[in-house]
């Protein structure tokens, strides 16, 4: 056996499967947490070999870079980077876990989750793929029940989640698509679904009360890897109608400037940060919904960024929480001579979350304009307001918490060696992301290329080789559907 | 070696040596690894000589050669060739962008020899090194750009350093609030500029320079747009330019950003950030050609800025805001004679006025010293002026005059009432409604937060 022929990312699911059922006997906290540190790692690690040999595959003269995987629980082009995103933000979540708060944290649950989200990156056939969404609301509702938290919002949008998912997924299997048609109200139904699972305006509630209710690092877990915008491009992108696209582009550019508006007048830091993270995740959709191949191009490097940039972002806040308990933006904290660093990576991610040059948000930005430039001027300027506001939110966060006031604290505030070591991974990651973006967006190009084909001719398109390598198609195939 | 290779050499040199002070400035403040003040001032002063003295030479070989336009590729930053997207990273130098970084260079490496002495033992020496380092990347990225995209990316930079500056003593609130204030009006001027590249696209198919002034060597090159774009497009790069150089109505934070340190204020808002906007204005000059309307507006803007501020100047009671104002008037002045046609006349006054405001402003800290001084050598009172306007009006005019001069035009006021509040009062409705329809799904008060004790003491306190 090569390594190659190593089924890397049913090891990513299965391993933290495993350490959660280990770690459920475990007493000590601390035990726990250094145990589960161990079991993250090594899923990272799988997730990069699933991502590695992906793109390095045993036999190179059949390597192809395509969307299409009929095993399940394995890597393809689209989901292998997810792999590595979500795996690196359960490490990092855990790894920045300070000893206050781990009596808060279930660690087996926390591991649940990551093997749920991995299994749902990994999976393509549509009903296993509504059965892990459906599970994956699971964790956040254990805890908010076990910590007698209030959770009936929470409840009602997932029941409501699930109920859609399930229902338009069953009338697509039941409809007869032997024309070709798939059925509008099946279609939209799983459209639904995935729009209050992304938290599209006016069903966003749940997630301001989850952030409200929940700990900061499950709420931070459960909504950064944006598993509705995964789910909408396997099983809603390539069939609905473009009426039904249109309308859900609305909604989405509707959203992300109505939350960039919230996050201005927010007093609270979560709510805060959890209409900053919708501004940027409607965006994504926003791009995804445009279903062109740059529209696409833009919104899946543009989720990486805003994966990466706002869970550092969310890390950061939920850093300075431990330390001082529920932030309010009413009020100047001036924290930034005790934690300087915090303060560096709370700039150096918010920036980047608002696509700041020379971090990775930055082309995603531009590419989404280049798109939104082609379906049309407003949605160009709507995306340039709401990336304004968004910036202005931002930087009135940072000044309010690390500025302003002269901070005094008998205890030592600094960063820890694990948030140090967190800080200087993601720092690294963003800039450098930030500095050398073609690969990435090479690669995110091939796919929206075949998903737009996919969508055009109801079939995978033809699996092509790097973006790179391509030649310039005629005037014919570069027009925009 | 060829004149061509020396060009690249050179350019090279001119826009990696800020790259590389800043990289050194930010890796070693996030790896907490901190250089003595001597080593950032050493480090500070190889750069800026390295730049100066490349793009002197840039400058020397032009004229020596004739050549009034040399393109530096920064080749594809990102291509996609099958959608035709390319994102250049591409500089150029010419009649407008070699003496502006010469500007940029000259200015920042004299404040920072400056800065080394009057920051001496300030806690916060690193970060506004830090912070100046991102300013001279930004100013040069932004002088040399080749490409509207470039351009965007110095002008960001310059943004953002100039916003964290006027914040620079961050343990006031004052401070703070104000550098807020810089940054929202340039998010509104980036906002603008983003928005005429979004309509340029639209209408010309493509948002490069060259689809906006047209190909040649400036202030040559004509511009491919009919008047009515060049009108529409010009327009929203004017407010852009309005917000960068403090212009009516965004002139209430160039007084503001003084309250940063006077190294900063000096040769950032008092000098070079603040002839950003002329900048822009002097580089898309081809499209003021192509409509009379779109001069007009920038000849208007240009003298009502100018006016405005000189009777705002004439009532500050801090030397630093009346030099900010006495800026105002030059700037307005400036982009008058930009929508005259003047280019020549503008990049001269632009670099004067730089210069002198510069000396100005280091000086401002010791202006009593220096009136003493004037004052012992002449034996003798300095002479005051005869009041403003006396004889020309009435005294209720000049009450009215002074009032509207010392509120700074109502400016701030203004925007706060019909912008500002309006928006703050309109989310916070969302927010309350939000609330009721969140306590109506709970069947409780469902935030908590509103009624949690806030970290505004130590953390043992909250235990």
């Amino acid at each position: 056996m090569t390594p190659a022929s190593i089924p890397w990312a049913a090891l990513a699911v299965l391993i933290p499967l495993a350490g959660a059922i280990w770690v459920r006997f475990v007493r000590d906290p601390e035990l726990g947490r250094k145990q589960s540190l161990i079991v993250c790692g090594a899923t990272f690690v799988c997730s990069l070999c699933a991502w590695f040999f992906l793109e390095n595959p045993a036999d190179p003269e059949h390597a192809v870079w395509t969307i299409t995987t009929s095993t399940p629980f394995s890597a393809d082009a689209l989901s292998a980077p997810l792999l590595a995103l979500g795996s690196l933000l359960y490490l990092l979540v855990v790894m920045a876990t300070l000893g206050v708060k781990l009596r808060l944290i279930s660690f087996s649950s926390v591991l649940i989750s990551e093997a749920l989200l991995l299994a749902t990156f990994s999976s393509t056939q549509p009903w296993i793929l509504v059965a892990l969404l459906a599970a994956s609301v699971v964790p956040p509702w254990h805890e908010l029940w076990m910590q007698r938290r209030p959770l009936r919002v929470y409840t009602v949008h997932m029941v409501l989640f699930i109920g859609l998912l399930v229902a338009g997924q069953a009338m697509l299997s039941m409809a007869d698509r032997s024309d070709g048609h798939n059925p509008a109200i099946g279609v939209g139904l799983l459209l639904a679904a995935l729009l209050l699972r992304s938290g599209i305006f006016p069903l966003h509630c749940w997630m301001t009360d989850l952030f409200e209710h929940a700990t900061f690092g499950t709420a931070l877990l459960f909504i950064t890897p944006m598993v509705g915008a995964y789910g909408a491009l396997r099983l809603v992108l390539p069939i609905a109608s473009d009426v039904m696209l249109h309308s859900a582009l609305v909604l989405s550019l509707g959203t992300a400037l109505y939350a960039s508006g919230m996050a201005l007048v927010q007093r609270d830091a979560r709510r805060f940060f959890c209409y900053l993270f919708l501004s940027h995740s409607s965006l994504v959709f926003v791009g995804l919904e445009m279903a062109t191949r740059i529209g696409v191009t833009g919104a899946l490097c543009a989720w990486l960024s805003v994966g990466l940039s706002m869970a550092g972002f969310g890390l950061t806040l939920r850093a300075i929480e431990t330390r001082t308990g529920r932030l309010s933006l009413d009020k100047f904290h001036g924290l930034f001579a005790h934690t300087p660093r915090l303060g560096a990576l709370f700039l150096i991610t918010g920036l980047a979350s608002i696509g700041f040059p020379g971090t990775i948000g930055f082309i995603g930005a531009e590419l989404l304009v280049e798109g939104a430039m082609q379906a049309g001027p407003l949605i160009g300027i709507a995306l340039v307001i709401t990336a304004a506001l968004n910036g202005l939110a931002v930087l009135h966060a940072y000044f309010r918490v690390f500025t302003g006031t002269h901070h005094v604290s008998s205890i030592d505030l600094g960063s820890r060696p694990p948030e140090v070591i967190a800080v200087l991974v993601l720092s690294a990651l963003i800039i450098g992301g930030g500095l050398y973006p073609q690969p990435g967006v090479a690669s995110r190009y091939i796919i929206a290329t075949e998903l737009v084909a996919e969508r055009r001719h109801g079939l995978p398109a033809v699996p092509q080789e790097r973006v790179a390598d391509t030649a310039v198609p005629n005037a014919d195939d570069a027009d925009q559907p | 070696m060829n004149v061509d290779a020396l060009f690249n050499v050179l350019g090279v040199c001119t826009i990696l040596a800020p790259v590389f002070l800043f990289s050194l400035m930010g890796v070693t403040m996030l790896v907490n690894w901190p250089l003595s003040e001597r080593t950032t001032a050493r480090w500070t002063q190889a750069t800026v000589f390295v730049g100066l003295l490349s793009a002197l030479i840039v400058l020397a070989l032009m004229l020596f050669t004739g050549r009034r336009n040399v393109s530096l590729e920064g080749g594809n930053f990102v291509v996609i060739a099958p959608e035709h997207f390319h994102f250049h990273l591409d500089f150029m130098f010419d009649r407008l962008s070699v003496p502006f970084a010469i500007l940029s260079f000259v200015l920042v490496g004299t404040i920072g020899a400056f800065a080394n002495h009057y920051l001496h033992r300030e806690p916060g020496f690193r970060r506004f090194f830090l912070l100046y380092a991102m300013f001279l990347v930004g100013m040069i990225v932004a002088s040399l750009a080749g490409t509207i995209e470039t351009l965007f990316i110095g002008w960001e930079l310059v943004g953002l350093s100039s916003a964290l500056l006027v914040a620079f003593f961050q343990e006031r609130p004052s401070p703070v609030l104000n550098g807020q204030r810089v940054w929202s009006v340039y998010r509104i001027a980036d906002a603008a500029f983003l928005i005429a590249a979004v309509v340029l696209h639209h209408l010309h198919g493509e948002g490069d320079f060259d689809g906006m002034v047209g190909a040649g060597a400036w202030p040559d090159a004509e511009c491919a747009l009919s008047s009515t774009d060049a009108l529409i497009v010009g327009l929203l790069l004017l407010v852009a330019a309005a917000g960068k150089s403090a212009l009516i109505p965004f002139s209430g934070w160039l007084p503001r950003a003084m309250e940063g340190p006077t190294p900063s204020s000096a040769v950032f808002y008092g000098a070079l950030s603040v002839h950003l906007g002329c900048f822009l204005l002097l580089r898309v000059s081809p499209l003021l050609s192509a409509s009379i309307w779109l001069s007009a507006a920038v000849v208007a803007l240009g003298l009502s800025s100018a006016v405005f501020a000189a009777l705002a100047a004439r009532v500050q009671t801090d030397v630093k805001s009346a030099l900010a104002f006495a800026s105002l008037v030059q700037v307005g002045l400036i982009t008058a004679e930009i929508g005259f046609g003047l280019r020549y006349i503008a990049l001269i006054h632009i670099i004067g006025h730089a210069c002198m405001r510069t000396l100005q402003l280091v000086r401002a800290p010791t202006l009593l010293q220096d009136y003493r001084t004037l004052e012992n050598a002449i034996g003798a009172r300095l002479p005051t002026d005869r009041p403003f306007l006396d004889g020309w009006l009435s005294d209720a005019w000049r009450l009215k005059l002074y009032r509207l001069s010392l509120e700074r035009g109502f400016l701030d006021s203004l925007m706060d009432r019909f912008f500002v509040r309006p928006f703050v009062r309109a989310f916070r409705w969302f927010d309350t409604i939000e609330g009721k329809w969140t306590d109506l799904l709970a069947g409780a008060q469902s935030r908590e937060s509103d009624r949690m004790p806030t970290a505004t003491q130590p953390f043992e306190e909250l235990l």
